[in-house]
């Protein structure tokens, strides 16, 4: 799945849409701010806001290699660092706005609610989770660690994410209904990358005359 | 009519009648009242709790930011959607433990009874308040007129059921009809309001037209709204809230700094319009009028 049938142009509108879903919501919410667009209570809307745009980027960044594999578009891979970056980005702003705005960077309640608030907890979990591939998320980083070793740690992206949603079911009061879709919209993703790693495996082996072990 | 405008009405109004009342009375008979005139805004702040920085909260946001799930879960859902609700004619079905059982005509129960403004500190569970300007009846004078008998010992509230009317009651969010209610006690108390209005104007839809509670020392969820129905009963009524989620919401729901909310803090809350948090008051500063309904009582149990 080295080369793609789409042609650089169709690449770069797919590139510049996934920079628009990641960069778009800082205008958008500015000018939300100035035109009073967050409501009577703008700090909680902003909370709310940037904690769904860094959900909703990090699955889609999670749906990138299947769709790699289901389209043969090798080149999307760059578009999953850009969505997840993004995603850990959107995460901290999340995290800023509630420390910042929201706390007012009062320490003390704020370790009262990660001790015990249990979804506090998770999310600050998520985030933690997220950091160290965010950090070896460079080309220099793939190298370092190699191949095997980096995709190994980078599958925490999806304990990350499970945790992400879980910090949004235990937050919200009542209606479940987003967190569920969050869950189906994970579990398919996460189901077809292990169905996929299944048929590879039966494939290796059936090439290698060699039967499969039940592990 | 002579509508007042919400400037127009003082903070004083914060306090109870009663105590305002005695007050004057008492400096009265120290033969200052004119002084006390110029002095009582201030006493008074200081015998609700700081009052003296609760500005009324602007219209715009009262009426646009809401919890109201009747017409939607989101807050801006029930000022968009609650046009569908028609709000005349009404009618209130009393029944239970009362002289009369009767399906009155809201006009007919509330006729002849003293309107009041009252500007109160709101304080919603969910750790957010403003300071709302009332318009309506005591709570009290109304149960008066419906003469319960001696064995009530709580009154029960439920609002429309109507799918048509009130959209989000056709998802199960909650179980509908929503239900509040109180002890007889603080039924009676003459803080309990039975609002009409708000802002010098008949109550918006999307705040519980055209009747509602109003228990200012309590969480926001008692406010009960669209009221179609008050019983009386001999036994604690269950409530809607309470039904959905008992460890997070009691019967009683006193505003009480001192007891979280499992999820988040009630010690401190953020004021609508304003950007930093403040301590949350004890019963939302109503604590000198309120105490002593609960006297004895472990509020850490009946939270």
């Amino acid at each position: 799945m080295t080369a793609s049938r789409s042609g650089p142009t169709g690449r770069r509108v797919v590139r510049g849409l996934v920079w628009l879903a990641v960069l778009g919501p800082v205008p958008w919410l500015m000018w939300l701010f100035v035109s009073g667009g967050l409501g009577a209570n703008p700090i909680e809307s902003l909370q709310h806001r940037t904690g769904h745009y860094a959900i909703r980027l990090l699955a889609a960044s999670l749906a990138i290699t299947p769709l790699r594999t289901l389209t043969g578009w090798g080149w999307l891979v760059v578009s999953r660092r850009t969505l997840g970056l993004a995603a850990f980005g959107w995460a901290i702003v999340h995290l800023c706005v509630y420390v910042g705005l929201d706390l007012f960077f009062d320490f003390e309640l704020f370790l009262e609610d990660v001790v015990k608030r249990r979804y506090i907890t998770i999310g600050m979990l998520a985030i933690a989770l997220l950091a160290p591939l965010a950090v070896t998320s460079t080309k220099g980083w793939v190298k370092r660690l190699g191949g095997a070793r980096w995709n190994k740690l980078h599958r925490l992206v999806y304990v990350a994410m499970l945790a992400a949603i879980t910090h949004y079911l235990w937050a919200v009061k009542l209606d479940i209904t987003l967190p569920i879709v969050y869950f189906i919209a994970v579990g398919l993703l996460l189901g077809f990358r292990l169905f996929i790693y299944r048929r590879r495996r039966v494939e290796k082996a059936v090439k290698d005359r060699g039967t499969i072990d039940a592990s | 009519m002579l509508i007042r405008r919400p400037s127009d009405i003082p903070s004083s109004e914060i306090t109870p009648e009663s105590q305002y009342v005695n007050r004057r009375a008492f400096l009265g008979t120290a033969g200052a009242i004119a002084l006390a005139r110029l002095a009582a805004p201030s006493a008074l702040s200081a015998a609700v709790g700081s009052s003296q920085d609760d500005k009324v909260t602007p219209e715009e946001d009262a009426t646009s930011y809401n919890n109201f799930y009747e017409f939607g879960l989101g807050k801006d859902d029930p000022k968009r959607n609650a046009g569908s609700l028609v709000t005349s004619p009404w009618t209130v079905n009393v029944d239970g433990l009362v002289k009369a059982p009767k399906r009155w005509d809201l006009n007919a129960l509330l006729a002849g009874l003293a309107v009041e403004d009252r500007v109160y500190r709101h304080r919603c569970v969910e750790a957010w308040s403003m300071v709302i300007p009332w318009r309506g009846v005591r709570l009290r004078d109304v149960i008066a007129r419906l003469e319960p008998t001696a064995g009530a010992k709580y009154v029960e509230f439920t609002t429309l059921l109507d799918p048509r009317q009130m959209p989000g009651q056709r998802s199960n969010s909650l179980v509908w009809p929503y239900k509040e209610g109180l002890r007889m006690d603080e039924a009676m108390h003459p803080l309990s309001l039975l609002a009409t209005g708000m802002y010098g104007k008949t109550l918006p839809n999307q705040n519980g037209a055209p009747l509602r509670l109003v228990v200012p020392w309590k969480y926001g969820f008692k406010g009960i709204k669209s009221i179609v129905s008050i019983k009386f009963s001999a036994t604690q009524p269950s409530t809607s809230w309470n039904d959905a989620n008992r460890s997070e919401y009691g019967f009683f729901a006193n505003v009480n700094p001192t007891v979280d909310h499992p999820r988040w803090t009630q010690a401190k809350e953020r004021r609508i319009g304003e950007f930093l948090r403040r301590n949350t008051l004890m019963f939302n500063g109503y604590q000198n009028e309120v105490a002593s309904l609960y006297a004895g009582m472990d509020l850490r149990k009946f939270y």
